[in-house]
């Protein structure tokens, strides 16, 4: 069983319990205007230009056999993404890792055997892995062979989530999973749609759905931003709905951060997103202190 | 912190390191003595050590509650002619030199140029050591393949152990005498050097109990001029304290803190003690005597905590000896490398932490002093709360104290043949090697540069920097059809210098065992006083000599890069490499960026470069191990560089891993700076891969910057990683806790940085202080930031 991977990460500290590795699923459902890991919407493979890395060498220019790759004046190198076929010769080519192509075909096995070596950190330290992204339920068989594996090896497995998924291939996996990151945006339908692509009335009816089920813990995960979700109705409208629900064990706010607005560059994707003002601390601290009073259990980051 | 304290602290801080010529001239007149002269080698030093007590200046500064220091003023650093004796040029660098220098008066001068240079010019160790040479050795070390700690410092390492707590020097010279009784001179050929030895050790008693008679008379004296009742009561039981100790065995927990303190001063004022003398497991040490005060009320934990933290400033008021030459590039810092332990076993294995560790962590974290440096040992019996404590000083960036794994150290012990009793009552000291607390003598012999001696490799026993041929012909690396056979020529040339080395190091052992013994220590480490033998001539229970391997990870990245691009992938030919690495890859940066980014490196957890870590590292341990020493010990390994990476980068050409001529080696065994890309987990695995239990203490730096560490579960998260580290026996770790950013706008404006304490290796060190390629280096370090 293949699928469509874009890293993983070691000493993953802010994706759940204990020291974690994170496997990021590539592809999402959802287009968010702010997103941090833009790289990770598309579920094909991508080409990304890192231009802080390069030297202007023009070996890239010269591996490429499609004419896909050019130097302006001042050596910059330029991609016509139409022509590239993403075979990969200019990375093999560029000797500083100044080019690069987003997401491999990974097996199950290759994942679990690169997961492995941190096992010992998971029991020292009640850790797991954490499969995020991008969505894991796009690719929803390899998000449950690979669980299924993990399960086998007795890791603890947090699901990360938008929860826009079909409610049956939602419900499997999330009630396989141990612990529950699920990601709420936006209260209003329509501006949810505005700024992610997409309705909220599925993610809102799954969340619903697995908090029935009564044994999958869930912690909520909001990203903070400002001038899109940080005003007073739609926290209200936040805290009304997750107050309905017993399984939500906390909530983590994750302020927004420019973390993605290279990212937009290197895939030549800016036209797609927007860029926002990161939250203060005093916004940041007034959001945690309103959930905080509604009785919920906040932290600041993951 | 107190009022007092605070103005202690303050005293120390802003005092000026200085040279102070008085020990140099009361042993150069005392040499000069024909009663001296005619005397055997241990009273010789004897008769010295007694000159000394006896004539040294004393004060007692205002509010001090533990008294003496080796200087005639805090931070007045004596010299040690008899060892190495300075040139007028050695003092006028010390004077000037823009780091870590120490000023010098004319007075000292004057004196040295008059008296002390032409009574020494080659009688010092320093000459007769490199008369002693051969020229093999020479070449080896001028060439930078090895450094050797010897010619200008006495070979002390040493930590105590609970015997003072328990005899007084009383106690100790009945013991000598009974030694003395045993003596047998009609079957033991070494009867009389021992009876010389034996008696030489109870001059040294007495003139300790001397001194400290000086000190009670003085305190009296105050005491009796004192307004203040107060202080008058302080130095009236400063008087009785000094009367008391160190002739008997010390009563509560302020003489047992003056009594170490006594040792200390005379250890250090015997000699020049490569380093880190120090009171070891304190904790367990001073326990009892806590205790026992809180129970009579004799004692509160406040009065605890400030007579620590008295004792704590005077460690601070002795920067480290002035070295000379490339030493001083090897080690340009004012620290000592006295290293507190805290934690750790007791010796029936139980969990050694009590409220005294609790209380000391407590007093390092308000001292924030360079010295003494501290440490805790965590065992797996150790509750998490000792580590979390640590852990919550290190947070702040202080660099202190660094972690040490005592499960690692109690085995490593045990393998080298101590029992293990001995081992738990042991721990580390300097930078991180292992001891036998008490018991043994640990000798640290010179850095050995393992990327040089490569280096030579590839150019068949020449070193390029010079174009002298100082190592073996091992063959035209274009002849190596295999990796294998690489590797080969790389073990014999590796064998040569060791020998090379080895060879040195068994004539200093015997210079120093003849004519420099210590009867003043030999007092403090068993079984000198049973043995009738001298601490540097085999006395002690244990005997080891280490030499330390430097640029593991640079070997390592080295071996991996030839191994990936020249044998398995072939992309570059054995001619293209060597001309770019001779050309300092001028012309071939395509080439290194390829070297540097697309070759597998040490500290990913990638089994391709951390096998060849690993075969390194046994070869290393194969080529030294178990060797032995004239005096009746054994060779080990450790893996540490305090800062000679830098010196040993700046005599090394450019590497294979893409390493520029001159730059820094890795230092420890961490990887090398900014190539460990996959995280701290992906480095802990790594050096899991080695066997530290072979060793006697390997180094791992780890910079973490502070927003990691902010939360509580962020520095629980950190101690998972750490106890992790110590499940695959990592010997220790240590951490910098500060912004990259934090350090740049350090550089830039040292003024306001003065009081940033950065983990330089198994140290740590004012970073305006630090060289700046020093600092450059700490900046470089991975920071190892959330994801």
């Amino acid at each position: 069983m293949k699928g469509m991977i874009f890293d993983l990460k070691h000493y993953a500290v802010h994706d759940g319990p204990g020291i974690r590795v994170t496997v990021f699923f590539k592809g999402c459902p959802l287009h968010c205007l702010w997103c941090h890991n833009p790289e990770s919407i598309s579920p094909s493979k991508e080409l990304m230009l890192l231009p802080n890395r390069c030297a202007r060498c023009g070996d890239c220019v010269k591996a490429c056999q499609y004419g896909a790759l050019s130097q302006k004046t001042d050596g910059e190198v330029v991609a016509e993404r139409s022509k590239c076929t993403l075979c990969g010769d200019c990375v093999q080519a560029c000797p500083r890792e100044a080019i690069q192509i987003v997401g491999w075909e990974s097996e199950v096995d290759e994942i679990i055997k690169e997961i492995e070596k941190d096992i010992v950190f998971f029991d020292q330290s009640g850790g797991g892995v954490t499969l995020t992204g991008g969505e894991p339920l796009f690719q929803p068989q390899f998000a449950e062979a690979l669980i299924d594996r993990l399960h086998a090896r007795g890791i603890h497995v947090a699901l990360d989530t938008s929860g826009y998924a079909k409610e049956d291939t939602f419900l499997k996996i999330a009630s396989k999973s141990d612990l529950v990151l699920f990601d709420i945006k936006i209260m209003d339908e329509a501006k949810h749609r505005k700024f992610t692509g997409v309705s909220n009335s599925l993610i809102l009816k799954n969340l619903k759905a697995i908090n029935r089920n009564g044994e999958t813990p869930i912690w909520i995960r909001f990203p903070l931003i400002p001038g899109v979700n940080d005003d007073p109705e739609n926290l209200a409208q936040m805290a009304n709905f997750l107050l309905e629900l017993s399984q939500v064990k906390m909530i983590n706010v994750l302020p927004y951060h420019k973390g993605g607005v290279e990212k937009f560059h290197r895939l030549g994707k800016d036209s797609e997103f927007s860029v926002y003002e990161p939250p203060s601390q005093e916004k940041i601290d007034s959001v945690i202190g309103f959930f905080r009073e509604k009785g919920f259990k906040v932290k600041q980051g993951g | 912190m107190n009022e007092r304290i605070k103005k202690l602290r303050e005293q120390s801080l802003a005092a000026k390191p200085t040279i102070t010529p008085e020990r140099a001239r009361i042993v150069t007149e005392t040499y000069r003595r024909p009663e001296v002269e005619r005397a055997s080698y241990p009273k010789q030093r004897a008769l010295v050590f007694k000159a000394l007590m006896e004539k040294k200046s004393i004060f007692i500064d205002e509010g001090e509650l533990i008294v003496g220091e080796r200087g005639p003023a805090h931070k007045a650093t004596p010299t040690y002619p008899e060892v190495c004796c300075h040139s007028l040029e050695d003092l006028e660098i010390l004077n000037s030199r823009p780091k870590t220098n120490y000023a010098v008066d004319e007075e000292t001068l004057k004196l040295y140029h008059d008296e002390i240079i032409p009574f020494w010019r080659g009688r010092a160790m320093r000459d007769r050591i490199f008369a002693e040479m051969t020229p093999e050795w020479k070449a080896a070390y001028e060439a930078g393949i090895f450094t050797e700690f010897m010619e200008q410092r006495s070979p002390g390492h040493t930590v105590l152990g609970d015997k003072i707590y328990k005899k007084g020097l009383l106690d100790i010279k009945r013991d000598i005498e009974e030694s003395l009784s045993r003596l047998d001179f009609y079957h033991d050929p070494e009867a009389w050097d021992k009876k010389e030895e034996l008696e030489a050790m109870a001059i040294c008693a007495d003139a300790l109990i001397t001194y400290a008679g000086r000190y009670a008379a003085l305190a009296r004296e105050l005491a009796s001029k004192e307004s203040n009742p107060q202080r008058k009561k302080e130095l009236e039981k400063i008087a009785s304290t000094c009367e008391w100790v160190p002739a008997h065995a010390p009563r509560d927990f302020w003489e047992a803190l003056q009594y170490y303190w006594f040792v200390h001063v005379g250890v250090t004022t015997e000699y020049n003690t490569w380093d880190s003398f120090n009171p070891g497991r304190l904790d367990q040490h001073l326990y009892p005597f806590y205790k026992k005060g809180l129970e009579e009320g004799s004692l509160t934990v406040d009065q605890a905590k400030e007579l620590l933290e008295a004792f704590w400033v005077k460690f601070n008021n002795q920067p480290a000896p002035p070295k000379v030459g490339v030493t001083a590039e090897e080690s340009g810092t004012y620290t000592d490398f006295a290293l507190i332990n805290i934690g750790g076993l007791r010796p029936d294995g139980r969990d050694g932490a009590n409220e005294l560790s609790y209380l000391i962590l407590d007093v390092i974290e308000e001292m924030r002093l360079l010295q003494p440096s501290s440490m805790v040992q965590i065992s797996a019996k150790n509750p998490d709360s000792l580590l979390l404590r640590a852990l919550r000083i290190i947070r702040t960036g202080f660099g202190q104290p660094s972690i040490f794994n005592t499960d690692a150290i109690v085995q490593e012990l045990v393998r080298q043949g101590k029992t293990v009793e001995d081992a738990r009552k042991g721990g580390s000291s300097g930078c991180v090697e292992a001891g036998a607390f008490g018991h043994e003598a640990y000798i640290l012999t010179g850095y050995f540069n393992i990327p040089k001696v490569f280096e030579i490799t590839l150019n068949n026993g020449v070193d390029p920097r010079t174009g002298q041929k100082i190592g073996l012909e091992t063959g035209d690396p274009r002849s190596f059809r295999t990796f294998d056979e690489l590797m080969q020529a790389f073990e014999k040339q590796m064998r040569y210098f060791i020998d090379v080395k080895i060879r040195g190091n068994n004539v200093i052992e015997k210079l120093y065992a003849t004519y420099l013994p210590a009867p003043f220590l030999s007092l403090f480490i068993d079984d000198c006083v049973a043995k009738g033998k001298d601490y540097h001539g085999g006395g002690a229970r244990y005997n080891t000599r280490y030499i330390q391997g430097v640029g593991l990870g640079s070997i390592t990245d080295i071996l991996a890069s030839i191994k990936y691009n020249v044998y398995d992938n072939q992309l570059i030919s054995w001619d293209e490499l060597l001309t770019a690495l001779k050309k300092n890859f001028e012309g071939y940066e395509r080439w290194r960026d390829r070297f540097i980014n697309k070759t597998p490196k040490f500290g990913n957890d990638d089994d391709y470069a951390d096998e060849l870590a690993r075969q390194v590292f046994e070869m290393y341990f194969r080529l030294i191990d178990g060797r032995p020493t004239v005096c009746g010990g054994k060779y080990r390994i450790n893996l540490l560089p305090t800062t000679v990476h830098i010196y040993f980068g700046k005599v090394t050409g450019a590497t294979a891993d893409g390493r520029l001529a001159g730059e820094p080696l890795s230092e420890g065994i961490s990887p090398v700076q900014g190539m460990d890309r996959k995280g701290p987990t992906a480095v802990i695995k790594s050096e899991g891969k080695l066997d530290h239990i072979k060793t006697g203490g390997t180094l791992l730096n780890q910079k973490f910057t502070p927003q990691l560490l902010a939360d509580e579960e962020g520095l629980i998260k950190l101690k998972d990683l750490i106890r992790t580290y110590f499940r695959f026996m990592g010997h220790h770790i240590q951490f910098n806790v500060v912004t990259a950013e934090t350090l740049r706008d350090a550089q830039k404006h040292p003024d306001k940085y003065r009081d940033l304490i950065v983990r330089v290796a198994g140290y740590s060190d004012y970073f305006v202080d630090c060289a700046k390629e020093l600092q450059d280096e700490i900046i470089s370090r991975t920071e190892h930031e959330g994801f």
